[in-house]
């Protein structure tokens, strides 16, 4: 089985994670840039984090062989905060790396005017930049959020079908898809989907436009329920076609559309001019 | 050392190289979205005849070169590859010591590739004791030395007793010593 988890905060990850994911078939990732459990408190620590995204842990996945790329944007929750603002004049520069494949995670928190503005300007940035947009709907408030993320999408002007609208649930699904948006599910132990539902989910709306995630991060998560809901999958009577559709086809079609996606072989060890990289005690 | 014509040579025919090149010359903050492109414009392969070199990194040095001034932001905002190739371009590209901090910014790195780039022609201009750190940290990298630009020169007293310190710890923990630090240290011994 390959997998592509198409929205997973690694940078909340050990390298016990990475090997166990390697194991269960995770051959790519997505990263989106989102928020740390501590607020930042300005336009450098966001720089940081996206050097981190685009440099540091591409390489660290690369050393259990997966594939990592990185979506970029500032989310939602700190648009609100005017020290971190200033981070939008910044983004052209990463939204032109070889390793981002979308503008992201955007969308709603709270949904304030503030968040309204970074949306807007963020999708806007997607357009020009002809990368896709992956919209995180809030936790809160979720369906009338949901609403509201696909109006603002609409009036973006941006093709649906390069925008996901994530973290979705029984009562989201149907508008997201009616909308002609990707619709993404991220597979929590406890909260917002589990794999039982998810099956569920896949017999009532099929399989086209569906992505499935972990968006394992620093909150309870685990980096393998896309590996337990393609096992979930197969119990539930689907095929393994299926899965290899809903966990890497669907990925690989949506992401693929930055143009940038880049899936050559990754070893298992990483390189350096043809000689394998022994992890010293640097 | 390698030279700009020979880089451009080496790439062959690119309409897209050429035309942002002539961009960059005449805007230079062109750099900022170019630069980044030049993987996905001319390709990762390696070049024939420049051993070392990769199209993406020939095509980035000679962007740079058409705007010398934005040397230190592209490092600073680029990801792995991006640094690598500011860093292979210096000595071609960087007026004497000016650009010396992003070689210890590099060495700071825990990415090999960047630690090795840090350590190529331009290290000239780095101070013997981070030189010999940083040649070090390649050691305990896995990076072979054969990256690392006039080992053999430089290489001194001090080198070779780190290097007999490292050694010595290594065998102690029943762990390899890798062949080529081995034989370097041979060689500074007068073994
Ligand atoms: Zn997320």
């Amino acid at each position: 089985m390959r997998i592509f988890d198409p929205h997973i905060h690694m940078t909340s990850r050990t390298t016990d994670d990475y090997e166990r994911m390697a194991a269960a078939g995770v051959r790519a990732v997505v990263e989106p840039a989102f928020w740390l459990g501590q607020p930042r408190t300005g336009p450098e620590s966001f720089t940081d984090y996206f050097d981190s995204l685009v440099g540091w842990e591409p390489f660290r996945a690369g050393q259990f062989g997966i594939r990592h790329h990185a979506t970029i944007a500032l989310n939602p929750k700190e648009a609100n905060d005017p020290r971190c603002r200033p981070v939008l004049d910044l983004l052209p520069r990463y939204l032109a790396k070889d390793g981002v494949v979308a503008v992201g995670e955007i969308g709603y928190d709270s949904m304030t005017p503030e968040e309204d503005e970074a949306f807007a300007t963020q999708l806007a940035l997607a357009v020009e930049h002809e990368l896709p947009a992956l919209v995180h709907t809030p936790h809160r408030d979720k369906a009338r959020g949901a609403d509201r993320s696909i109006a603002v999408v609409k009036e973006s002007g941006i093709d649906p079908s390069r925008v996901v609208l994530d973290h979705l649930n029984e009562l989201t699904v149907a508008p997201a898809l009616d909308a002609g948006v990707w619709a993404g599910f991220s597979i929590y132990p406890d909260t917002k989907m589990s794999p039982a539902r998810m099956v569920k989910i896949l017999h009532e709306y099929g399989l086209e436009r569906i992505l499935i995630n972990s968006a394992a991060d620093w909150g309870r998560s685990d980096p393998l329920l896309t590996a337990r809901t393609a096992e979930a999958m197969l119990d539930g009577g689907f095929t393994s076609d299926d899965v290899d559709q809903v966990l890497w086809r669907n990925p690989v079609e949506f992401y693929g559309a930055s143009g940038r996606l880049d899936l050559s072989d990754v070893s298992v060890d990483a390189t350096f001019a043809g000689n394998s990289i022994q992890r010293g005690g640097s | 050392m390698t030279t700009l014509p020979e880089l451009r040579d080496a790439l062959g025919p690119n309409a897209w190289l050429d035309e942002a090149i002539e961009r960059i010359r005449r805007h230079p903050a062109a750099l900022a979205g170019l630069f980044p492109a030049a993987g996905r414009r001319c390709g990762r392969v390696p070049l024939p005849g420049l051993p070392g070199w990769t199209s993406d990194e020939a095509a980035r040095v000679l962007m740079l070169a058409e705007a010398p001034a934005e040397v230190e932001p592209t490092y600073r905002y680029g990801d792995g590859d991006e640094k690598r190739a500011v860093l292979k371009a210096l000595p071609l590209v960087a007026a004497g010591d000016t650009a010396v901090a992003l070689l210890a910014d590099a060495l700071r790195t825990n990415d090999p590739r960047l630690v090795a780039a840090a350590l190529g022609p331009y290290a000239v201009h780095l101070d013997q004791a981070a030189w010999r750190q940083g040649l070090l940290k390649c050691v305990f990298m896995g990076v072979p030395l054969a990256a690392v630009h006039g080992v053999r020169e430089r290489a001194d007293a001090e080198l070779a007793e780190m290097l007999s310190a490292f050694a010595k710890e290594r065998t102690a923990a029943g762990r390899e010593v890798p062949a080529d630090a081995r034989e370097l240290l041979d060689q500074l011994m007068g073994a």
